[in-house]
């Protein structure tokens, strides 16, 4: 799995009998031990390693959870709860496995994103970062699945949510939903084939990631310059044990984190809702998606409006899938032929900014699109007249300071600031109408909209244009050379 | 370093902020006549407070359990550690007060022969549910189907704060001018106006719900909160605590949030002490990693 020259030598008879029929120990040395790695990677290249560990955590606390769930609606909620209870330490079990998955896409934004910073995407590593998005969207696919399986009220209204955008593709959408659920609508049957594709797709991902490691060794890894490897021997220094006890120390502190959360705020990260055992006949009041979907959720949620032949629904699933899908063709929009940000000022300020846009569509997707962002000013009272009712309303309106928000021949819509007024004016225009509270302020619909623009503008204008017209700074010469510009004379002295 | 920092918080923000805005509407939990208690367990080092637990079930079994469900709970959790009837001295005579008091309730089974016949319960037995199913349930409290209380502290927002400001949150007669269950006047600094309870539901600042469809006031200041079907339950002396505490409506309300919330996270204490030792133990491995760390990069440049 490595584009080096091997440096294994089998020692013992057997390791030479084992080395010449199947050559798995030298594989695993050529990948885990003697693999040279850039010396100045930093610690946004341990994700990797803890990602693994991610990985490996899920699988091995989901397959003991298996043992004990029973996937069937009425008694999935019930079965875990006696996970919780009953179990030997079957708490522990399920609260790792529960926060295992926030963990794990902690650490994967954060690869992903040190994946943009420097530039780990563009040739020769395409492959890589395909191979990266895809993992990326079977664990998007596998947490949603792992969500519904307890069949809370969150489960249940999400998996609901989530199976009838499907429905939104003209032509297939209704029998390709039916064909996800099981069914006409959410139950057993969906809950029964969530539980397989929950078990297998971790499978899945373990295999792509075996391809993932295959593709970057074969170009070996990027590293904080973006420059090439040019001197083996003074650029780089095997994996092990510099990079396992580097990566090794990272893992640990993350597990410090990954801990706080399971021994102290166990289900901070989830919702109350969710503890409520599912029932198809009541909604909850706000459905809203795990925190690392959030972003996803505010475009989806973004796009109200149809365009052209495409509806609403549908604009909003495309948008969705899209934010997934540039991820693909990004290696190929941008025109810079430096990876590294750090010699890109201009692009990193940018790059900076996609990540507040990125983090503010989470808060967009956890907020009702119509609730307040920024008040403009205070409530009023809100009357629409119909002038068929009410013929005076206009006056009465003016002679007790209310607002004419519009009017035209048949009807009126007045404000009012104080509520004695639209007392008031009530009683003395004669009308009917009820009173509205309106609100003044920026809504986080069009915030989502604006942010969910951005968060294309990002790939499809800035990245293709930064390259054009960007002036970037020199790259060092070598990855050996930038190390000695960055330590200065300080360490040149120390080594005298 | 810096921008870590950033993301971290960044992203404990999206985590926090469902909860946020699901407060919305209710009056928020750290109002209210009195402040929150202190819980015993909240905190790294948080312990339940066996006392109050066992009197939180006292008030479990003569009050709530008329209309709510612990359908996940059995009576042998009763005397597991932390529990009301734990004695950690003494596990023979947990196991007996566990007994004990299972036997007080029946549960009717099929036997061999096809009949049905009534037995003492067991410890290993369910609580009983207090109706026959959800209909019933529903059929008894005007269509509203009391919750189960078995994992209710973790299904609602706020938890034990939650379920204490609930239970003293409904106004008292002494705070209003009018009739009691139905018309409720309020004149405080924010409100001004009539709100008159549907029939059959009861108004309270801490339940989600809407309350402008039924207030007489300017709409912008309906009162916070909504209705429930539960009438008022918790008041002085509604119940006669075995061990001699003066059961107070604050105090009432104090050890039944204290009760469900052992009864939602029974190995809770479990799961904080095994914390502890963890983290001891990766903190010091921490530093351990990290200074091999630096013994095997001190040639190398980087």
């Amino acid at each position: 799995m490595s584009g080096h020259e091997s440096t294994y030598k089998p020692g013992t008879g057997i390791e030479k009998w084992i080395d010449a029929r199947l050559p798995i120990v030298r594989l695993v040395h050529d990948s885990f031990v003697g693999f040279p790695v850039a010396k100045n990677l930093n610690y946004w290249w341990t994700f990797g390693a803890i990602l693994a560990v991610c990985l490996v955590t899920q699988i091995i606390t989901g397959i003991v959870l298996a043992m004990h769930y029973v996937p069937h609606v009425d008694m999935a909620f019930a079965s875990v709860e006696r996970i919780m209870r009953d179990v030997e330490y079957g708490w522990l079990i399920r609260y790792i496995h529960a926060n295992g998955a926030s963990m794990f896409f902690l650490a994967v934004y954060i690869h992903m994103f040190r994946g943009l910073y420097y530039g780990s995407y563009k040739a020769p590593r395409e492959i890589s970062w395909i191979l990266g998005v895809i993992i990326y969207l079977l664990m998007m696919g596998t947490a949603f699945m792992g969500y519904v399986l307890p069949w809370g009220q969150m489960s249940l209204h999400g998996a609901s949510v989530i199976t009838n955008l499907i429905g939104a593709i003209p032509l297939v959408g209704e029998q390709i939903k039916i064909w996800l659920q099981g069914a006409p609508s959410i139950g057993n049957a969906t809950l029964n084939r969530f539980f397989s594709l929950h078990y297998l797709l971790p499978f899945m991902i373990a295999g792509v990631v075996i391809l993932h490691i295959w593709a970057f060794h074969t170009t070996g890894n990027n590293n904080p310059t973006g420059v090439d490897v040019k001197d083996e021997k003074k650029d780089t220094v095997p994996f092990h044990p510099y990079y396992t006890v580097k990566d090794g120390f990272a893992i640990i502190v993350f597990l410090m984190i990954f801990a706080g959360f399971v021994f102290y705020a166990p289900n901070v990260l989830g919702h109350a809702d969710n503890y409520i055992e599912g029932n198809p006949l009541k909604t909850p009041a706000h459905i809203v998606p795990e925190w690392y979907l959030l972003p996803f959720y505010a475009i989806l949620r973004a796009i109200t409006f149809d365009i052209g032949p495409i509806p609403a629904k549908l604009g909003g699933v495309i948008a969705m899938f899209g934010a997934i899908a540039v991820l693909f063709v990004l290696p190929w929009l941008d025109t810079s032929k430096v990876r590294s940000l750090r010699y890109r000022p201009l692009a990193r300020q940018f790059f900076l900014g996609f990540v507040a846009v990125c983090l503010l569509l989470g808060v967009a997707g956890a907020s009702n699109p119509d609730d307040i962002v920024i008040k403009t000013g205070e409530d009023t009272l809100r009357y629409e007249v119909a002038l068929e009712e009410a013929p005076e309303a206009v006056a009465v309106a003016e002679a007790h300071h209310g607002k004419i928000v519009s009017s035209n021949s048949e009807r009126v819509i007045v404000d009012f600031a104080h509520y004695e007024d639209a007392v008031e004016f009530a009683e003395a225009s004669g009308t009917t109408a009820e009173a509205t509270v309106k609100h003044h302020g920026l809504t986080w619909l069009p915030v989502a909209q604006l942010l969910t623009f951005l968060y294309f503008a990002y790939f499809l204008i800035i990245i293709p244009l930064l390259g054009l017209i960007e002036r970037p700074k020199d790259e060092p010469e070598s990855i050996a050379d930038s190390i000695h510009k960055s330590n200065g004379s300080a360490d040149a002295v120390a080594a005298e | 370093m810096k921008a870590f920092k950033a993301c971290l918080a960044g992203l404990a923000l999206l985590g926090l902020s469902p909860a946020a805005m699901a407060a919305g509407g209710t009056m928020p939990l750290s109002e209210g006549d009195a402040p929150l208690p202190d819980w015993p367990f909240e905190g790294v080092f948080g312990k339940f407070d066996q006392a109050s637990v066992q009197r939180g079930f006292q008030v479990y079994t003569e009050v709530c359990a008329a209309c709510h469900s612990m359908e996940l709970l059995s009576y042998r959790n009763l005397g597991e550690p932390g529990g009301p009837f734990y004695n950690a001295d003494d596990p023979e005579a947990t196991e007996a007060a566990v007994a004990e008091f299972a036997r007080q309730y029946e549960i009717t089974e099929i036997d061999d022969y096809g009949d049905e016949v009534a037995r003492p319960r067991r410890p290993a037995d369910r609580f009983p549910s207090p109706y026959p199913n959800v209909q019933a349930a529903a059929a008894a409290n005007g269509g509203a189907i009391p919750p189960d209380f078995s994992v209710i502290v973790k299904a609602r927002p706020g938890g034990a704060d939650y379920i204490y400001r609930l239970m003293t949150g409904y106004p008292s007669y002494e705070e209003f001018q009018g009739e009691y269950g139905d018309e409720l006047h309020f004149n405080d600094d924010h409100s001004h106006g009539v709100l008159t309870q549907p029939a059959g539901l009861y108004y309270n600042p801490y339940f989600p719900g809407d309350t402008s469809g039924n207030w007489d006031g300017d709409p912008r200041h309906a009162p916070a909160g909504g209705y429930l079907a539960m009438p008022p339950q918790i008041t002085d002396g509604r119940v006669d605590y075995m061990d001699g505490t003066e059961a107070t409506q604050e105090q009432i309300a104090y050890d039944i949030s204290q009760f469900l919330a052992w009864a939602s996270e029974p190995k809770m204490e479990n799961r904080k002490s095994l914390g502890l030792v963890v983290m001891i133990y990766l903190f010091f491995l921490a530093i351990l990693v990290y200074f091999s760390y630096k013994a095997i990069w001190r040639n190398v440049e980087h």
